[in-house]
Order: C-alpha cells, then structure tokens, then sequence
C-alpha cells in the first residue's frame, strides 16, 4: 500500500489554513429546512469524517461542496477566497473531487474512456487510442491498478474495482479536496480496509479528505476531525479523539441508545420452521443443509462472493436452483417460484432495495400491500377497507413517519422505505423472513429500531435468516451464525462468544482460490 | 401478530383518502378520477371552448356523430394502455383490428352465422395477443420488436386472405351492430360499448387484485415477482387483452362499414398510443388510468370533429395534435421533477 508516485502527488504542501471552509451555510427546499448556519472546515492532510443520521444533512451539505446545489446563503471559499456559487464544473476547477456512494462510471464504456471521459485525447474529433491507453495506465498506476487493461469493460469488474477505477478517475483532477459519499456500502470487509488504507495515503500526500459513512468503525479507523450533523445544525466539529463509539451515537442521534441489538431473552423451541436439506443453489456443488428453528436468528456471514446472497435468493426461488429441498413447517416448497415460496409463508427482503424491493411509482400502501393481496381480496376484488387496516396496524406498528399512506414510496427515506418492505412480509404472516443486508444504507436509530423489529418476530415465533456483511450486526443480532465460504456453509459458530476474528477465519481460510466470476456474480447481483 | 380481520376502528369508516393523518378536505376532481384527472379536466375545456365557438358542436346529432368516430379509437386506447402500464407498447393492434374485422367479414361472406363469425374474429384477435404476450413474457423479447413483427404479419396475413379486395356484402342484421342505436335512451350502440369497456377496466385497474398487478409489473416487473406477483401471467394477460379489445375494434370497424376492408386499422396504434399518452399514461409504466386513455382518444376525436365544423384544414389538425402529444408529455415531466425535488 506504499508505492506511491511520488512525481505526480502532493498537489499542495501541508499548510493548517483550510482549503476550503463554508460559513453559515443554509438550504431549504421549500418550508424544509435541509440545512441551518453550517459551517465547515477541510484541511490538507486531515481526514474530516461527517456524521449524522439520515436527513440529517450529509448530503445537502456535499451537494452544496460540489456545486450541484446552490446554497440559499452563506459564504465558500477555497483558500480564503470567496468564490461565490460554483457550477459543479467550477466546482470541480476549483480542486473539489467526489467519489460517489452510487459509482458514476458508464457500465458499458472502457475503463480507459470513463477515466478520460471529460477530455478524450482528440485530433480534429477523432479519438487517438493509444494515447487514451497510456493515459489511462497512467492513472491506474496511482490506485495500484496497474496490471488492469484500461480496455476492460466497467461493468466487467468487481464493485470493488470500480470504486478504485472511481477514485483514480478523481484523482485525475488533480483535487485538494476528496469526498467520500458513503464509499464502503457494497465493499467486503477485506476490501474496506484496503479502501481505508488507500484514503490515508492519500491524507499523507497532502489530499484534503471528507469521509461520509454510516459505519462508526471506519470513521474511527481513520478520522482525524468529525463532524456531527443533527436535523441539518451543526452539533460540533472536534477532534475524533474526543468521542468513542457510545458518545459519538449520542451526539448524532441527539439520545442515548441504550442497546443497538435487542436483547436475547428468546427461547428457541425445538420446532423446526425452516428445513434446508442438499440445497445447491445454481453454479454451487456443495449442497447446503442447515435448519432453522421457531424463535431463532441465524446469522449468514461470508466475504463477498462467498454465496450469501445466492442462498438467500435460492431459498426464496428467486433463481432456480440445481437440486435439494427447502421445507417451511414441514412442507416442501417448490424451487424457483417466488410466488409460491410467498404462499409457503417466506418473505425476503433483498439487500437492492430500489431493484428489487421498492414499486417506486407506486404509494406506500399499495407497497405494503402487495405481497398480500391474494389473502386480503374476494373474488379478485381487493377489499380495500382490510388493506387499509392492514396497512395501518403494521405499518403504525414500525413507527413510520409519514403524512399519508397515500404518498408514493419514493418520497420516504431510506430507512422508512425498509420499514415499509417490512411491513409488506408482516402483512403476509411470514412463518421464515431472509433478511440480505437488512440495514444497509440506514441510519443509526432507524437500524436500533429494525434490530429491535428482527428480535420481536423471533421471539413470535418466526424463523429468522440474516445475512449481513457487517459483522457486529451479524454477531450482535444471531443466536447462531453460519460462515460461507466458497458456496458452501464453511463453518458454524454460536453468536454468544464469538469474535469478529473467528468468523474472519473460517471465511478467509483459503479465501484466495475463490474465483473472479463468483465475485462479478455477488457483485452484480 | 394479531388477527387480521380486526382493523382498528379508525381506518374502519375511511373513504378514499388517506387514514395515516385524518385530516378535514374538500373532496376534489383529482380524489374522484385519481389517476386520470388531467385528461379530463383538457377534455372539458376543449368541449366548453367549441361549444362557445360553434353553434353546431353542442347537438345531439353531432354528438352522436362524434361519439361513432371515437369509440372504436377509444376501445383500441384502452386496451393499447394495459400494455402500456406495464411499461410495454403494443404497435400490432391497428393490424390486428383490421384482421379480426376480415376474418368476421370473410366468415359471414362464406355462410357463417354472424355470432360465431364474430367469436371466430374476436378469437384471432386474442389469439395474436397471446402469441406476443409469451414472446414478451417468457422469451423475454422486447415488446417493441415483437408487436412491430406482428403489425406486419398481421397486415400481411390480412392481405392475403382477402387478395387486398374489400369483403363484401354483409348483411344488414351485422351492419346494425354497430350503426344502431338503442331503443330507450337512443344513444349509438357504439357510445354504450365505449362506455362498457372503459368503466369495466377501470373497475378493473383500480379494485382488483389483477389491476394492482398491473401497476406493480409496470413499476418494477423483478421487485413484483420477489414480492410474489405472478409477472409472467400478468404480461400475457395484459397483451391478450390488448389484442381482443383491437379485435373488438376490428369487428364494430367492419359492422360500421358493413365491410371487411383489408386496409382498414392502418395507423391506429399511434392514435392509440398518442390517446394513452394524452391521457396522462407514462410509457415507462404504471402512470395513467382508463379514464384517461378515453379521455385521451375523445380528445383527438373532439378536435377533429371541431376542425370539420369550422372548416380548418386537417393538415392543420394534425400538427395540433401532435403539439398536444408533446404538451402532455412535457407537462408530465415538468410535474414529475417538481413532485421529485
């Protein structure tokens, strides 16, 4: 991690003075005030990490840092001179870098061509494309892709790739400010610490850095400032030594939360509700067998790629799958018919929740409804006085936040939209609900509210599967957990006692055979 | 988790709003029409500016005039919309319409009785909706392609049974299906099957389970069929549908006439996908209602019958009516941006 080229870094030398410090700056989008009286300061060779919950104003204020919204006031300057409301192009002029949360790469086009995208080397229009090449490798080189074909399709990659095939892109501004939007979010955890790495370098070389994550761990991994956002007001900004995990919860949540993870008072009875006997999911050899009792949460932990997700979807019959039985309460369900696994009493809720989850067009209750519609109608006429109750009870019993059930889904926040997918299986019954990465992309009080959801229907009775790539979460919300590898069920491990390491281990042990297919499969999918 | 069939006592009484937050509201056109209000409210308009304009619009021979030219447009619209909320389009349904219309015509001509040679023309027609709907549903061909193949197979397989000469004569009890009226109120019998079709789907769309399925396909076919929504069934339905309702057009289009005519239909996806589209229908799927598809053709249908009655040159017309197509769209994503933002 320490091959720098050291002839094309250190865009400015270290200096205290901030390169860039917004004062009093204020956003409101009609009556909503996204941001009030906001100030921030980023010095070179300084990692300022940005934390706070959902809607709390992370994203207005690096809108506001890359001109992609106008500030309603307030001041901006880079290196002490005000300069007034930028274009994201001036933005980008002006040395501001940002790696997005959702990468911004074209899929289709080269790695080459999206790292060269705003300036193509061109004679008279037509492209030259052994200049493009070197260029391209040239960059490369900086995020120690060297050994990568700049002619490779993006989409080809792994996620992880791209996000460094991002981040040299960035790089190719010659920025002084990088921001992170939430970077980690589809990374493994091996490749997050390369990630983290990567970032300090690049501190080390001078780069001012803004880190924006859900995820403590990192902030604490690599944060030299933090600053805390609350209902879009500045609530500090100190040095990160200040705060340890508890009271840096505390200042963004603006409450203390006791206990993220429910207690595990459960008992787990000796009535088996899911029965997974010889399952091999398509493309795995191996067949899986576990069981999953009345009252339980199994926890599914693997690297990326080692055939989580897959699991999941297999048992749900998302995809076929190429043998084995999967039973609910004794009852075999058919393979690869979702719809049938749903009559089963299954629900699943993905990990993409905009791809494969969410009706976007559609309201919040007609969302929570559709899993249910069979039950809820009579003669293929939806009563629409049960839909409602339905909708009422389970959707009041998540606590959601919103004006009317009427309004369409994607007016809800990430965490809400969860809530309401949760509400969709509960309105089913579910005897078994799969959870694949139940709080990605949530904030910290609405994941305490979900962990706290997973336990109440454990203790009714249900049969819990998450599969989670954090592995606190996994650890903290399981009674047993089951480490993949590879495809297969490598190990398993009761929570109680456990240790991040001892999961480490059983994922990883060999972990260098897997194949660079499975990774392109987990990482699309 | 408690019994299901125990609502709270608040949602209980609700109507057509919302229960999250009860709140005091003056119930609007929007609340009654839901999905399809802009359409119509365009549709008022235009009829309350022609009254004023022209003395002869407002009569009840007109009317029924105009009601005989955008029926069969409108039935064809509603069935065009179905596929178009589940972000589809059908473009073989003018071809369609003109088979169905042939094979009743060529059954009638060759001794047929005219209610088994109707079945057989409405049959065809849902017969093609089929053959496109598994193409799109289970080989997973884009819909654009597979209807495009089918305007031509269609057209072609009508061209060749009829030898591309008009079939006739036909009987009068046939041509009465759709030239009469009824004996009560003396509305065209053509106005009452606009009516039937329109409302039924509507029902359709808005209460039943099938009609939510449509919308959820349209929204996100992979999030429905994980959220156990039959998908597959759904699409095949839908251009099945698609096909019949064309094939009923095709039928009323050829009793109107009292004649099978080989070219007749040629042209009538885009009216009917423009009527859609008018309508406050999104081709990217689940936006937009029957009422609004109606309202949509009766639009089109409106302002050409003005244009006759003032005279205006239909070349004229046609370029008003395709700055309304642009219109509705643009106002579409004007407010779509800001209900975003």
């Amino acid at each position: 991690m320490s091959t720098a080229t050291p002839e094309r870094a250190r865009p400015t030398p270290p200096a205290p003075e901030p390169v860039v410090s917004l004062r009093g700056a204020t956003k409101a989008y009609g009556p909503n005030k996204a941001l009030t009286d906001v100030d921030l300061d980023l010095r070179p060779g300084e990692v300022m990490c940005l934390a706070g919950e959902n809607g709390a104003g992370k994203s207005t204020l690096i809108k506001i840092l890359t001109g992609a919204i106008r500030r309603d006031s307030g001041t901006y300057s880079v290196d002490a001179s005000d300069i007034g409301d930028p274009s994201p192009t001036e933005a980008r002029e002006h040395g501001i870098g940002v790696v997005y949360q959702e990468l911004s790469l074209l899929p289709d086009l080269s790695v080459g061509e999206n790292l060269m995208m705003s300036r193509l080397p061109a004679r008279r229009g037509i492209t030259r494309p052994g200049e493009l090449r070197r260029q391209a490798r040239e960059m490369l080189e900086r995020v120690e892709l060297a050994d990568l074909d700049p002619d490779t399709e993006v989409g080809e990659l792994p996620l992880a790739k791209q996000q460094l095939v991002e981040i040299a892109k960035v790089l190719g501004e010659s920025p002084r400010v990088i921001i992170f939007d939430e970077p980690t979010t589809a990374l493994s955890e091996a490749e997050t610490h390369r990630l983290l790495d990567k970032i300090m370098q690049l501190r080390d070389e001078g780069h001012a850095i803004m880190y924006v994550s859900h995820h403590l761990e990192e902030m604490f991994a690599i944060g030299d400032r933090v600053t805390i956002l609350r209902d879009g007001c500045l609530v500090t900004s100190a040095p990160m030594g200040e705060f340890d995990h508890d009271s840096l919860i505390a200042s963004m949540v603006g409450r203390k939360i006791e206990s993220l993870y429910p207690a595990s008072d459960r008992t787990v009875t000796d009535q088996v509700r899911l029965k997974i006997s010889g399952l091999r999911p398509a493309g795995v050899t191996t067949p899986i067998d576990f069981e999953v009792r009345s009252g339980e949460i199994v926890g599914i932990a693997g690297l990326l790629g080692s055939g989580r997700t897959e699991l999941l979807r297999a048992i749900f019959g998302a995809d076929g799958c190429e043998g084995g039985t999967i039973e609910v309460d004794g009852k075999v369900v058919k393979c690869g018919d979702p719809r049938r696994a749903v009559q089963a009493g299954l629900g699943l809720l993905t990990e993409d929740r905009k791809r494969l989850g969410l009706l976007l067009e559609l309201t919040i209750r007609e969302n929570a409804s559709i899993a249910d519609l069979d039950e809820i109608s009579r003669f293929t006429l939806v009563d629409r006085k049960e839909e409602r109750g339905i909708v009422d009870r389970y959707l009041g019993s998540l606590r959601l936040r919103a004006a009317s059930w009427e309004q369409p889904v994607s007016s809800l926040s990430g965490g809400n939209q969860q809530k309401v997918l949760l509400a969709r299986w509960l309105a089913t019954k579910a005897k078994v609900l799969l959870f694949d990465e139940p709080t990605k992309g949530v904030d910290v009080g609405a994941k305490a509210e979900i962990y706290k959801v997973i336990g109440d229907l454990a203790a009714e009775g249900l049969g819990v599967v998450v599969v989670s790539s954090y592995l606190p979460e996994v650890l903290g919300l399981a009674d047993r957990v089951l480490v993949m590898r590879g495809g297969s069920i490598a190990g398993e491990l009761p929570a109680a006692g456990a240790t991040e390491e001892d999961v480490l281990r059983l994922a990883s042990v060999g972990g260098g055979q897997r194949t660079d297919g499975f990774e392109t499969e987990e990482t699309r999918s | 988790m408690s019994v299901r069939n125990n609502p709270e006592p608040a949602a209980a009484g609700a109507g057509d709003g919302a229960p999250a937050v009860r709140e005091e509201r003056v119930l609007t056109f929007g609340d009654v029409f839901g999905r399809d209000a802009g359409g119509l409210i365009v549709l008022l308009i235009l009829f309350g500016a022609l009254t004023l304009w022209s003395e002869q619009f407002l009569t009840i021979s007109n009317l029924e005039n105009l009601s005989r030219q955008v029926a069969i447009y409108g039935i064809i619209a509603v069935g065009q919309l179905l596929v178009i909320l589940t972000a589809g389009i059908d473009l073989s349904v003018g071809s369609v319409l003109g088979l169905a219309g042939c094979v009743t015509a060529e059954l009638i001509v060759h001794g047929t009785g005219v209610p088994v040679a109707i079945l057989g023309g409405l049959g065809v027609g849902a017969a093609i909706g089929v053959f496109n709907g598994v193409l799109v549903a289970h080989a997973k061909l884009p819909p654009f392609i597979v209807t495009l193949g089918m305007l031509g197979i269609a057209r072609g397989a009508v061209l060749v049974l009829t030898s591309a000469s008009t079939v006739q004569p036909l009987p009068d009890s046939f041509g009465k299906i759709a030239n009469g009226s009824d004996p009560i109120l003396g509305l065209p019998n053509l106005l009452w099957m606009l009516i039937v079709v329109v409302v039924v789907t509507a029902f359709v769309l808005r209460r039943t389970v099938f009609g939510r399925y449509i919308y959820a396909v349209g929204s996100n076919p992979e999030s429905a069929r994980l959220a156990g929504v039959p998908v597959t069934r759904v699409l095949v339905a839908v251009y099945a549908i698609a096909g019949f309702l064309a094939a009923v057009g095709g039928v009323l289009l050829a009793s109107r006439l009292n004649a099978g005519i080989p070219t007749g239909g040629t042209g009538y996806e885009l009216n009917a996908i423009a009527a859609c589209v008018i309508g406050g229908a999104s081709l990217f799927g689940a936006k937009g209602g029957a009422y609004g598809a109606a309202a949509g053709a009766i639009i089109v249908g409106t302002l050409q019958n003005g244009g006759n009655l003032k005279n205006i040159d239909p070349f004229y017309l046609q370029i008003i009516i395709g700055a309304l197509i642009l219109i509705a769209v643009a106002f579409d994503q004007f407010q779509g941006r800001r209900s975003r933002s």
